[in-house]
């Protein structure tokens, strides 16, 4: 009985053995990707912080008031955050293709389901900040053409115009990522419905009296005052 | 947009069947079959009163009228009305209208009348706004002959203007355009010009034309480029000028044709204005500057609440754009009561500079710069107002030097900015 006992225990160590051995390589090369792609991970961080300081991303992002909201939440800036954002991208890459090689079952679809993500990931994260960029540019040049066209609440329009802007990009944004897609669609639909209706309300009703006044100004030439464009300017 | 694509077939055939031409008056136009027939008139009695031995062509440069401008210029240059006052060409006299491809602009016509005037190797040229009503045939005469006789290359109008009138021109584009390039040309965005061929030829082949601010405010690129270009600039004194003429109604467009293209200029010609220039006389012929006094009613009060208003709606952009002091130095010139509003010439000429360092940086859209100084200059003109009312045209004079020399002594601050060391 002893004999077999150890028989028995001696071709289970070997067999433990042979799969140590089947699998040492197999966690050599592992480690060796995660090497690699940390050091290709860390070579695109600082490539990207290099190319992203020459074009002065910061300036653009500050432009757009990504760099406002990313100081208040004590963050660091936009490019040192999209470098790291890249780096960790890359380097989850590598770590999961080091993984893959372990061929441990099962975790091969969730790699690929990460890959396939990463493009909408990108995408999503290239329209919200061009969203927040056009919104800044736009709500700026409301406000502007609105103090020179001496409209009432210049900031009011300028806000307006920079909200619509935001929520259509993050609506877009959301589908892009595929999180909650219907939801998003009909909550923006319903806020840009609602705005709308309440626009209309508010100048068919509240405003009422100065579209009209707007309008005999312009059209009828009643009460025109005098403007100081008239001094001619050249 | 090169030389040669400016000019389509038909008017480079039309060009080759003039030949050479001594002289060369344009006109550039887009909707002005208003007035486009009297200004045409008035050059041809101009050119075959003063000028009849010389070759001569009118060029019409049309932006793609749609009130039979073209049509116009056609029939005022078969017109025979010359006949009756007895005046006949001893030589050619051509008159071509064409309609220029792409978008309506002052540049795009003034390039094809300068590629024009290169091709068909005029010695003197001139340009009139469509607009100038007031034009006699005198005009022709004044501002062709400084290049014809004297082979000065670049002729600017002094015109007798209200005292009021202009005033962008004298608060800004005078004293900055001095102050930066030494040259002390009173209309640094003139309308009705002229220039010698040698000008045409060296414009006509700048690659510059197609950016925006030389396409926009092409009269004041070329002032800059014949101040730069080192060419011979003369001043003559061509009358009054109708209120309001040429100069477009609305301030925010008036100052992107004017001041967007002076700070535009600024980078290319850095080396030239950064160095310690020798102030540029300018020979004027005629009176320097005429003033008519006559009062003139005008709505200050909105002025100073469309000014208040906009520096605290504006705070944000402003922040952006100005130095923390200046900006401060603003706000407390906005807050007071109207009567007691001064925005000093010190002040203004550093907001000035400061625009014009943060155009070149690009802190925010150049367009949003130039559009973030209207408010300011409506405040910095209600000053001027209040303080000239009741001056007399010497007494204006002496404060607009005033501002001049305020512009001079600031230029160090303008390379400190420049530089960002501010």
């Amino acid at each position: 009985m002893w004999e077999r006992f150890f028989s028995e225990m001696t071709k289970e160590t070997l067999e433990i053995l042979r799969s140590v051995a089947q699998f040492l390589p197999r966690l050599m090369i592992t480690l060796i990707i995660v090497l690699i792609g940390w050091v290709i991970a860390y070579v695109l961080r600082y490539l990207l912080r290099s190319i992203l300081r020459l074009a002065k991303f910061d300036r653009l992002s500050e432009d757009a008031g990504a760099s406002q909201f990313l100081k208040k939440a004590a963050l660091p800036s936009t490019t040192e955050l999209l470098s790291r954002f890249v780096f960790w991208v890359a380097w989850i890459g590598f770590i999961l293709i080091g993984v893959s090689v372990l061929g441990i079952v099962g975790l091969q679809e969730h790699i690929g389901r990460f890959f396939g993500f990463l493009p909408r990931l990108f995408a999503a994260l290239f329209v919200f900040f061009f969203g927040l960029l056009a919104a800044s540019f736009f709500s700026r040049a409301a406000l502007l053409a609105s103090v020179n066209a001496d409209l009432p609440s210049p900031r009011l329009i300028a806000a307006t115009v920079r909200t619509v802007i935001v929520i259509f990009s993050v609506s877009v944004g959301f589908e892009e990522l595929g999180i909650g897609e219907h939801t998003i669609l009909v909550a923006f639909t319903i806020v840009f419905g609602a705005l709308m209706l309440g626009l209309a309300l508010a100048f068919g009703l509240g405003g009422r009296d100065l579209a009209r006044r707007y309008l005999e100004r312009r059209f009828m030439h009643e009460h025109k005052e005098e403007r100081e464009d008239e001094l001619s300017p050249l | 947009m090169p030389e040669e694509t400016i000019l389509n077939d038909d008017f480079l055939r039309e060009l080759m069947n003039v030949g050479e031409v001594d002289l060369l008056v344009g006109v550039p136009t887009y909707n002005d079959a208003r007035t486009v027939g009297q200004v045409v008139q008035a050059i041809r009695t101009g050119l075959l009163k003063y000028f009849p031995r010389q070759r001569a062509a009118i060029i019409n440069a049309d932006g793609g009228s749609k009130d039979n401008t073209q049509e116009l210029v056609r029939a005022a240059s078969i017109s025979d009305m010359h006949h009756a006052d007895n005046l006949y060409a001893l030589r050619t006299l051509h008159c071509i209208s064409t309609r220029y491809t792409g978008t309506p602009s002052s540049g795009t016509a003034l390039h094809t009348i300068m590629a024009a005037s290169d091709l068909l190797r005029a010695n003197a040229c001139a340009v009139i706004s469509p607009d100038s009503t007031s034009i006699t045939p005198e005009w022709i005469q004044t501002l062709l002959q400084p290049v014809v006789n004297d082979v000065n290359d670049w002729v600017t109008p002094v015109y007798r203007r209200h005292k009021f009138e202009g005033l962008l021109i004298r608060n800004l584009l005078y004293p900055m355009n001095r102050a930066v390039y030494s040259s002390r040309v009173r209309e640094p965005y003139p309308t009705d010009f002229a220039f010698s061929g040698r000008f045409a030829s060296h414009v006509a082949g700048l690659d510059t034309w197609s950016e925006e601010a030389a396409r926009v405010g092409a009269e004041m690129y070329l002032t800059i480029a014949a101040i730069t270009g080192k060419f011979r600039i003369v001043q003559t004194y061509l009358g009054p000028k109708s209120r309001g003429e040429g100069a477009p109604a609305d301030l925010v467009a008036a100052m992107r044709r004017s001041v967007g293209t002076l700070f535009w200029s600024l980078d290319s010609t850095f080396n030239i204005w950064s160095a310690d220039l020798d102030p540029e006389p300018v020979v004027t012929i005629g009176p320097e500057h005429e003033l008519d006094p006559e009062p003139l009613r005008f709505n200050r009060k909105r002025l100073h609440d469309m000014f208040a208003r906009g520096v605290g709606e504006l705070e944000p952009v402003l922040r952006s754009i100005l130095s923390h002091s200046t900006l401060c130095q603003v706000q407390q010139v906005a807050s007071s009561p109207e009567g007691e509003l001064g925005y000093t010439d010190e002040l203004w000429a550093h907001t000035v500079y400061e625009f014009a360092a943060a155009y070149h940086k690009s802190v925010i859209s150049r367009d949003h710069i130039v559009q973030a100084l209207a408010p300011l200059y409506r405040g910095r003109t209600y000053t001027f107002l209040a303080e000239n009312r009741d001056n007399s045209p010497e007494a204006l004079e002496s404060n607009v030097e005033a501002l001049c020399l305020a512009f001079e002594r600031s230029k160090p601050y303008l390379l400190e900015m420049w530089n960002g060391r501010k």
